[in-house]
């Protein structure tokens, strides 16, 4: 039986369609949730699939790790606090400079650094992350310390402040959703297809003709722009922000969301984030056994889900669906 | 075309390669021979900017090139393929042709996240070069195949595919018939003759002694590091010294 080559068309038309859907879903959330508690974590989702996206582009299509993403996020979110908050800068010029700032810091320190692969690059950029979080510690007269920075204003348009769970959801899911619309781009241009081969084999990919070390640091860079983006956002949303956020625990967080959801997946960094956002708020009727079930959901999906939820679950459905049908063709 | 003078190439103790010179001229396919540890991929991998070595000299269209990186390499026109075929696992084998065509476009990282008008077009003519190529080695079939799955003959013709979207002026390569069967090796033969008909000149390793003789206008024979002969095939066949270096000293 001849396979149906999908060309070109078809793919893209596919992604658009996905997308598109994607989108209602994601306009239709808060009339199926009600504007409570749930709309708040909501919000906590869309912040946390645009980081897992930015991860995903230097983990999932170019192969790099990295510790360190908690940093740049926390950037993002404290050069935006503060130039609002103690300088009175207008939110949507604190917000393209902190990024500005954050993206070229991260390619003057992915130069060296991705040099390194493997463990090494893990413990380098652990390493950034770590010098970031006892930044925004110690520099108490800019940061306010442990005790964290507050009063940093909401974003607005003219008179119309995002100051609601509300309005802040629409708001953190428009960026989402354009960052989300750049990574499928990515992913299907000769970029997306060199990062790609950069992972698979560096050497093939060099021979091949791409410059796997500028790549690399571009990506890197690209990676953590998203991220100080989301910071910003996250900042704004909060108006009030602490060095907890923003440590190692949180970036061994995205790297879970973007594993669990699956590897270079255009999708996979939306469901992990998903899941391993709002787990936690429904394990809360567990009580003390809440981190117990939490481990344990996430080591049965390693097991079981190794491509991730993104594949893991078509899987399961297609299983279900295929076993059902050979109880009919039995009966 | 391409030169080597004088490469040198030493690891620990050992001398890989001594002194190693030679030339391959523009249009012909040369192949290199030798018994194993002749230092033949240790060449190779100089040559295509793996190793650097320890003395000498490449030169490539009158140009030094000695030292280059491989990505730098492929833009001057020199090309190579791999001994174990270095795929691109996870990516379908059109993909993997396209990558190949990665120094024939432009379009930059923001303007690929935009999808710019550009960039739908500059796309449009990747796939149609690498479509090309897959129909010129004979797998246009299996495009939407993952190259990780593909069986070791098809694999190699596929790593060729990606060498060839390049474009190269020279294209190297590493024991090509390694794990073929002998009817994929004949279809190597003559896909090789149609690489030199493109106008690209082919520098083969190999083992296939059969392979050389027929489809080589030059061989070079390498043993113990040094470069033992060079010639035709008749000459290299009927040359004493490396009928002695293959079969063994005779007392």
């Amino acid at each position: 039986m001849a396979k149906q080559i999908p060309s070109e068309c078809n793919v893209l038309k596919r992604e658009l369609y996905k997308f598109l859907l994607f989108t209602v879903l994601v306009l239709l959330t808060p009339f199926l949730i009600g504007d409570g508690y749930m709309m708040n974590v909501m919000v906590f989702v869309g912040i946390h699939t645009m980081l897992a996206i930015a991860l995903n582009l230097l983990l999932g299509y170019a192969g790099q790790i990295s510790l360190g993403h908690a940093g740049f996020f926390g950037m993002g979110a404290y050069i935006s606090g503060i130039l609002t908050a103690s300088y009175g800068f207008n939110p949507w010029m604190a917000m393209p400079f902190a990024a500005f700032v954050v993206g070229s810091m991260a390619f003057l320190v992915g130069l060296p650094i991705l040099k390194l692969k493997g463990h090494y690059l893990a413990m380098a950029t652990l390493g950034l992350g770590i010098i970031i979080y006892i930044v925004f510690n110690e520099t108490v007269d800019f940061t306010g310390g442990p005790s964290g920075l507050s009063g940093i204003p909401n974003l607005a348009i003219g008179n119309f402040v995002f100051d609601s769970d509300m309005k802040n959801y629409y708001l953190i899911w428009s960026f989402t959703l354009i960052i989300l619309l750049i990574s499928v781009n990515l992913a299907n241009s000769r970029i997306g297809r060199a990062l790609r081969a950069v992972h698979d084999s560096e050497v093939a990919a060099r021979v091949a003709g791409v410059n796997s070390r500028i790549i690399k640091v571009q990506i890197f860079a690209m990676s953590a722009v998203i991220s100080s983006l989301a910071g910003s956002l996250y900042a704004h949303t909060m108006t009030f922000i602490s060095p907890a956020s923003f440590g190692f625990n949180f970036s061994v967080e995205l790297l879970t969301m973007v594993v669990i959801g699956g590897l270079a997946s255009a999708y996979g960094p939306f469901l992990g984030a998903a899941l391993l956002t709002l787990l936690p708020e429904f394990l809360r009727a567990a009580h003390d056994y809440d981190i117990v079930i939490y481990g344990l959901l996430l080591v049965v999906m390693v097991m079981f889900m190794p491509g991730g939820l993104v594949r893991g679950i078509p899987d399961l459905v297609r299983k279900i669906i295929g076993s059902n049908k050979g109880d009919i063709t039995n009966a | 075309m391409l030169e080597l003078e004088c490469i040198t190439q030493v690891f620990g103790g050992v001398r890989a390669l001594d002194d190693v010179s030679f030339s391959i001229r523009q249009g012909d396919i040369t192949g290199v021979i030798g018994p194993n540890g002749a230092g033949k991929t240790t060449l190779f991998n100089i040559v295509t900017g793996i190793y650097s070595q320890t003395s000498g000299r490449i030169i490539f269209n009158g140009n030094d090139v000695s030292g280059l990186a491989p990505e730098q390499l492929t833009r001057l026109g020199m090309v190579r393929t791999f001994q174990n075929i270095e795929l691109f696992a996870n990516m379908t084998v059109l993909e993997n042709v396209m990558v190949g065509l990665h120094t024939r476009s432009t379009s930059g990282l923001l303007a690929c996240s935009l999808r710019m008008p550009w960039v739908v077009r500059e796309e449009r003519q990747i796939r149609a070069g690498a479509e090309k190529w897959l129909d010129f080695v004979g797998i246009s079939d299996l495009s939407d195949i993952i190259a990780g799955n593909l069986p070791f003959g098809k694999g190699r013709l596929l790593e060729i595919a990606r060498a060839l979207a390049v474009e190269p002026t020279i294209m190297l390569m590493d024991e090509p018939a390694a794990g073929l069967n002998n009817q994929e090796t004949l279809g190597l033969a003559s896909l090789i003759r149609k690489i030199r008909d493109l106008g690209v000149t082919v520098v083969l390793v190999e083992h296939d002694m059969e392979l050389v003789m027929d489809i080589c206008d030059r061989i070079i024979v390498l043993n113990l590091g040094r470069k033992l002969a060079e010639g035709t095939a008749r000459e290299i066949q009927e040359n004493p010294a490396v009928i002695s270096a293959y079969l063994g000293e005779d007392n």
